[in-house]
């Protein structure tokens, strides 16, 4: 309000001109309009829905046991542990391996980038081939995969099963693998295409008229100027394959779970006590990975969503 | 020799007939503008010159060779496009040397050729900069340095001046005249602005319709246009064109019976519903139209001053009227003025071919 009455204060005050009267210069606002108000707390009402079970979690897990029974969900730790977090880590056991969660990181790890890789890679040469070389029944090509991603991937389970057995992967990390790439492949070419289609077709003549091929125009041209698209490709992979649980469980041995469905082994085990702290310090590492990825990659991954509104 | 030759081009998108049965020969060295409204096929014509686009029948030659299945980096020539189209992520000098690096040329001579085309499109101080930190202007002689460092037979340009202010295109524009003279190349250059094609060209061929109406010269283009699309494209203000009957040598449109005497015909005298076309600049004024075979007087409706000149609207034989004015003559609305013509100067269409009689 100060804001307000003093410069209507100015307005009343006479002046010597006329031109000296009347609204000048920016339009004074007020910091608590109803607007305000209203997205401001609908802002902090949503922030706190979504934090508040991060907070129950990383307090919990930084609490002993004898703390937790005592029943206050949302108070401090009056005593800070990382015990917990240790044996999550190290020693909490799942069937007959009790080396925790750290054998189900690394398997995770190597599913995780070979599939992503692989993935980027053949979905944007794909991408770049629909959208810039308009080969014979590249329509057709694109309806299938697009199609492809609509199939609930439960249908598809169980001839999987008989592919990989068949050629010998089944029960492999390398199968895991090519199902992830397989699985990745609708959305990331239907992403690469429609950034590829964006960029204006005069840039490809031209490198066309400077003799560039398919590869040279892809890799001197193409790969340069979409490194947001890549990111963008890149975090969706990552989440999607590292969260992944259905695919983890049917195509792997327990010795070769990822994390998700270790973590999984871990807090649904019906045998002894609940450790709520070691349950909770192990669900927030399986989270951490696409944590890390979301904030380190935060500001690529809008510009590379908002790419095909602006121009090059 | 001819430098580019086109021969039986069709081009269809499927059921979209875009050129049909196009047939043009380019001299060495001549430069040769295709003018028309947009959708009319010359951007898709250049693009089949340059390979960018598979042609349905027909074929292209240049320099005698017949590159219709060859790959654009194998015809000789150098294209420029209106978006400019610079590799964003390369340094101006990246630009100029992609192409030579795609050929696998010595270093040394591609810093040579780099080094020249700079030199000659004073792009020297640009070298090491990136297309971002550019203007326009400056992007488009980076284009066009492209497409000269590649020592070509042919540079073809796509509506270059396109995307420039005012006042750039009009210098570009007399960069490219220059450049053209001292290159002596072959160029073909596309536009719908027909000042650029009345400045530049050497002869000019007017497209409608994936068809070319007219090729010629400037001025064979402006003064004997062959039908009455052409003569309503060139021309600004636009050519006037009056209603009528030619009939015994004479033309009569409402209460004006003028004589055709002097004027050309293309074949044997016609008669029958005619358009007279008469350019608005041959109109003539004052004392001189006094001395004009056509001479009537007609009364100001409305006047356009655009400085140099002035435009004014009237009726003429009952049909809307307009006519130039020197910029320094004062006129008012419903002043009366005599106003002159030659009919041997104006041109003669048919009413239902609308070709030039």
């Amino acid at each position: 309000m100060d804001d307000l009455t003093s410069s209507a204060a100015l307005a009343g005050k006479p002046s010597n001109t006329d031109q000296m009267t009347g609204p000048r210069g920016p339009k004074p606002r007020r910091r608590f309009s109803r607007r305000n108000i209203f997205i401001y707390g609908t802002l902090i009402v949503v922030a706190l829905y979504y934090a508040l079970p991060l907070y129950v979690m990383i307090v919990t897990s930084l609490k002993g046991m004898p703390e937790i029974r005592l029943g206050n969900v949302f108070s401090p730790p009056v005593e800070i542990t990382f015990q917990p977090w240790v044996k999550a880590w190290a020693e909490a056991c799942t069937g007959l391996n009790c080396d925790g969660l750290s054998r189900g990181f690394w398997n995770s790890v190597r599913i995780l980038i070979p599939s992503v890789a692989l993935s980027i890679a053949i979905a944007s040469v794909n991408g770049y081939a629909l959208a810039n070389w308009r080969f014979k029944g590249a329509d057709t090509f694109f309806t299938i995969l697009i199609v492809g991603a609509f199939i609930p991937y439960q249908v598809m389970i169980y001839p999987i099963v008989i592919i990989l057995r068949e050629i010998g992967l089944y029960g492999s990390l390398t199968g895991l693998v090519l199902v992830h790439s397989v699985f990745g492949m609708p959305i990331l070419t239907l992403l690469f295409r429609n950034y590829f289609t964006s960029v204006p077709e005069e840039l490809f003549k031209a490198a066309r008229v400077d003799g560039a091929g398919f590869w040279g125009i892809y890799f001197r041209i193409m790969l340069p100027m979409s490194l947001p698209i890549f990111v963008v490709a890149m975090i969706l992979q990552v989440t999607g394959i590292w969260n992944d649980f259905l695919f983890g469980v049917v195509y792997t041995r327990p010795d070769t779970y990822p994390m998700t469905v270790q973590l999984n082994n871990i807090v649904n085990s019906v045998q002894g006590v609940k450790e709520y702290n070691v349950n909770m310090a192990a669900t927030i590492l399986t989270g951490l990975v696409p944590l890390v990825i979301y904030f380190a990659s935060g500001k690529l991954f809008v510009r590379g969503i908002a790419a095909g509104a602006v121009k090059g | 020799m001819n430098s580019v030759e086109i021969k039986n081009l069709d081009l269809s998108f499927g059921t979209v007939e875009v050129l049909s049965d196009l047939n043009l020969e380019i001299a060495e060295g001549e430069f040769l503008v295709l003018l028309g409204s947009s959708g009319c096929g010359k951007s898709t014509l250049l693009n089949c010159i340059a390979g960018l686009l598979d042609v349905t029948d027909g074929q292209i030659f240049i320099n005698g060779n017949n590159v219709t299945w060859a790959e654009p980096s194998d015809r000789g020539i150098g294209m420029v496009f209106q978006s400019y189209a610079l590799y964003p992520q390369m340094t101006v000098a990246g630009n100029l040397s992609f192409g030579l690096k795609n050929a696998r040329m010595p270093k040394a001579e591609i810093a040579n050729r780099v080094a020249r085309a700079a030199e000659v499109l004073q792009i020297e101080p640009l070298l090491k900069r990136k297309p971002g930190a550019l203007s326009g202007g400056q992007r488009q002689r980076v284009a066009i340095g492209r497409a000269l460092v590649r020592d070509v037979d042919v540079f073809l340009f796509d509506e270059p001046l396109s995307n420039l202010d005012a006042k750039l295109r009009a210098d570009l524009r007399v960069e490219i005249k220059r450049l053209h003279h001292r290159l002596k190349n072959t160029m073909i250059y596309v536009t719908h602005d027909q000042v650029e094609a009345m400045t530049l060209a050497d002869r000019i061929a007017i497209m409608k319709d994936g068809a070319i109406q007219q090729l010629g010269s400037p001025d064979e283009i402006y003064n004997r246009p062959r039908n009455k699309y052409v003569a309503d494209f060139i021309g600004s203000p636009a050519m006037n064109f009056l209603d009528g009957v030619i009939d015994g040598g004479q033309f009569r449109s409402g209460d004006m019976t003028l004589p055709m005497t002097g004027y050309q015909y293309q074949g044997a005298a016609p008669s029958g519903p005619a358009f007279m076309g008469v350019r608005p600049e041959n109109v003539a004024t004052g004392d001189v139209a006094a001395a004009m075979p056509v001479t009537s007087e007609v009364e100001v409706e409305l006047f356009e001053p655009m400085g140099a000149d002035t435009l004014v609207w009237t009726t003429l034989a009952g049909q809307p009227f307009h006519y130039r004015l020197d910029g320094q003559v004062k006129v008012t609305v419903g002043e009366t003025m005599s106003i002159g013509f030659d009919p041997a100067r104006a041109s003669f269409f048919d009413k239902s071919t609308e070709n030039r009689h």
